[in-house]
């Protein structure tokens, strides 16, 4: 989690000097959900999202490198320097993949899904996406489909309750919730402090477990907060937006996933331990950075690899 | 071994033949697995394969095409059939915001994703607007997906069993009008290799280069033109994306004159795509303008008069040579094909 966030504040520490032309949609504040979630997952599940896609590719197992390398289009990238930020794949041990139209990415792990129980393979599928798709048609057919078919699929709603720069009030009605929208298809469905890693955790361990076993879907929805803008480096309030309040932010702030799993950890260990450990991925995460600014571009005669048609 | 079968039955046997040899493959869409199946193009690979591998889809043509792509990532090699390629529209989405792009935008880097779509298109019968369009070129826009348009039963399995192989998703184009044509198709499981067309006819005078059904007018058309001692070259092109540009330029170069006859709207269509190809690369070659021949610039309409008015023929090729070999002796009492159809579609 926290080798997530300081990989996002570098990329915002760097961004401005221009050489990651890429939008990039960070989820700071949100890396609990993917690191709780991706801690019961095993070789060979698939896990797709959407645009704000850095917390998720880190936390199913890509490297800090092919990252960087991505941003920087070069093609040792992720994706070769084709895809980008909100384009992000890998094969570690899992597949994962980010698309960037909404609710794609809910379809795909349905997809996963169905593959896996036609094979009676052990494995789930798993869409992390953002609230702004249940404004979508997709998940509705999607989770209707999983529902019909029993399939080993997990919805995760990340509520962070803005879409772009709408809030939820205008885009869902007040006598409306999204854990019922999802059992009113005969699906088990729960809500989870999104900012709080070990609840997720262990909320999914025994339930992804069971569904290895016992093939169906599941709804889980996590609360959180975005803490910078929708796409960029900055946060809102410093480059006066005013769609959301400084104070609203400074309040889940407080809340913030590393904070609070520190204060837990500090049980345990000392503040200078975890200082540490702190700085020691800061430099490991220099590093790869610089690795990856320097790492080869492609060919302009390499333009059409992997074009072309069958 | 080569036998006489429909264009429905030859999809028929290429799917059982593929689902055989393949046990990735699925079937899915509406109706997949109704007693009809499909117009019989589905039913025995569900009565032979069960529903665990041919299962009907609600209708849900967005998340089915993102579904069958997940499937695809995961290692299945599905197949999705809708009942008219209008519907598909609803699914373009993941075809060509995910599909196409899956091999490129991901670098290579992501297993290969590929689905099969077949889609039929629909013609007459008072079909109107929504259920007889013909999609080819909006799709074929799109690098990354392949489009093949089949015309005669042996291309209609040989495509079906190449789709399977590609490793980039296909559309498959099928006529409703074609299903009940008649046709050798070997037995053996021979592949149609997508990107190539067929010369069907050899002739010297004028290159008809046309798709799907309007191939079968061409023919008619070449047949009536020979009784002038025209000599007709036709081409099926088969394979919309990626387009045999060779097969037509050599022709062309050959016969110095281009008709195109598609199946859809002439703007910003197949016909315009090939004619704008010849005319840059073979110019020097052409002895008068080439001619464009599908759909005028409106929807399908229902009333038999309008219908006919809307759909090109034999006639509207006959037509097209006349004016272009000035040859003012050609009559226009070319006899269409009855029309035998019963409906409803």
């Amino acid at each position: 989690m926290l080798k997530i966030r300081l990989t996002e504040d570098f990329i915002s520490e760097k961004y401005h000097e221009q050489q990651m032309r890429t939008a990039v949609h960070l989820g700071t504040g949100q890396e609990a959900i993917p690191v709780g979630i991706c801690s019961a997952l095993i070789a060979l599940d698939a896990v797709y999202t959407q645009h704000r896609s850095h917390n998720h590719f880190l936390a199913s197992g890509g490297s800090v490198f092919s990252l960087f390398a991505e941003l920087h289009g070069s093609k040792f990238g992720s994706s070769g320097g084709r895809g980008g930020s909100v384009h992000l794949t890998h094969s570690n041990s899992l597949f994962f993949a980010s698309t960037a139209i909404l609710g794609q990415s809910v379809s795909l792990a349905v997809g996963s899904a169905l593959t896996f129980k036609l094979r009676k393979q052990r494995n789930v599928g798993v869409t992390f996406f953002g609230d702004a798709v249940w404004e979508e048609g997709v998940i509705y057919e999607s989770l209707n489909f999983a529902s019909i078919h029993s399939l080993p699929v997990v919805f995760v709603c990340e509520n962070n309750g803005y879409s772009t720069e709408s809030s939820l009030a205008s885009r869902k009605s007040k006598n409306s919730n999204f854990k019922s929208r999802a059992e009113s298809f005969g699906i088990e469905s729960f809500e989870v402090d999104g900012n709080d890693v070990l609840k997720i955790a262990s909320l999914a361990e025994p339930l992804l477990q069971d569904i290895r076993e016992n093939p169906r879907p599941l709804y889980i929805e996590a609360k959180t907060y975005r803490l910078r803008e929708h796409v960029g480096p900055n946060f809102d309030h410093e480059v006066g937006r005013k769609f959301r309040t400084k104070e609203e932010f400074l309040l889940w702030q407080e809340k913030d996933p590393i904070k609070r799993c520190r204060q837990k950890l500090l049980k345990y260990f000392s503040d200078a331990f975890l200082d540490q450990v702190s700085l020691d991925l800061s430099n490991e995460i220099r590093a790869e950075f610089f690795r990856a600014s320097n790492a080869k571009k492609p060919e302009p005669s390499e333009l059409f690899m992997n074009a072309g048609e069958t | 071994m080569i036998r006489n079968l429909s264009f429905s039955a030859a999809l028929s046997e290429g799917l059982v033949q593929a689902m055989d040899r393949d046990k990735s493959i699925f079937v899915t869409g509406i109706g997949v697995d109704y007693a009809t199946g499909v117009f019989g193009t589905t039913r025995e690979a569900f009565n032979k394969f069960g529903k665990a591998r041919v299962f009907e889809s609600p209708a849900m043509e967005n998340a089915i095409t993102g579904i069958c792509i997940g499937a695809a990532a995961s290692g299945s090699r599905p197949l999705l059939v809708h009942y008219r390629n209008d519907f598909l529209l609803l699914g373009l989405d993941q075809l060509m915001n995910l599909s196409a792009k899956w091999n490129y935008m991901y670098g290579g880097n992501a297993p290969a994703a590929p689905i099969v779509v077949r889609a039929i298109i629909g013609r007459g019968w008072g079909q109107g607007a929504t259920h007889s369009q013909s999609l080819q070129s909006v799709l074929a826009h799109f690098p990354g997906v392949a489009v093949v348009m089949p015309t005669f039963p042996e291309d209609a399995k040989g495509l079906l069993l190449s789709a399977f192989e590609s490793n980039s998703p296909v559309v498959i184009l099928e006529h409703r009008s074609l299903f009940d044509l008649l046709g050798n198709v070997p037995i053996e499981p021979t592949k149609t290799p997508i990107g190539k067309a067929k010369v069907i006819r050899q002739g010297t005078d004028v290159s008809i280069v046309a798709s799907s059904i309007m191939v079968l007018e061409a023919l008619a058309a070449a047949e009536y033109l020979s009784k002038f001692d025209i000599d007709v070259e036709v081409i099926d092109l088969i394979s919309i994306r990626p387009l045999d540009e060779s097969t037509i330029l050599t022709s062309v170069i050959k016969t110095g004159r281009l008709i195109v006859a598609d199946t859809s709207w002439v703007s910003f269509g197949v016909a315009s795509e090939v004619t704008a190809i010849v005319t840059e690369k073979a110019f020097s070659y052409l002895k008068c303008s080439p001619i464009r021949i599908g759909l005028p610039d409106c929807p399908a309409p229902v009333a038999k008069v309008l219908e006919d008015a809307f759909y090109p023929t034999a006639i509207d090729i006959i037509d097209s040579v006349r004016i272009m070999l000035k040859r003012d002796d050609i009559t226009l009492d070319f006899k269409l094909s009855e029309d035998t159809f019963k409906g409803p579609y």
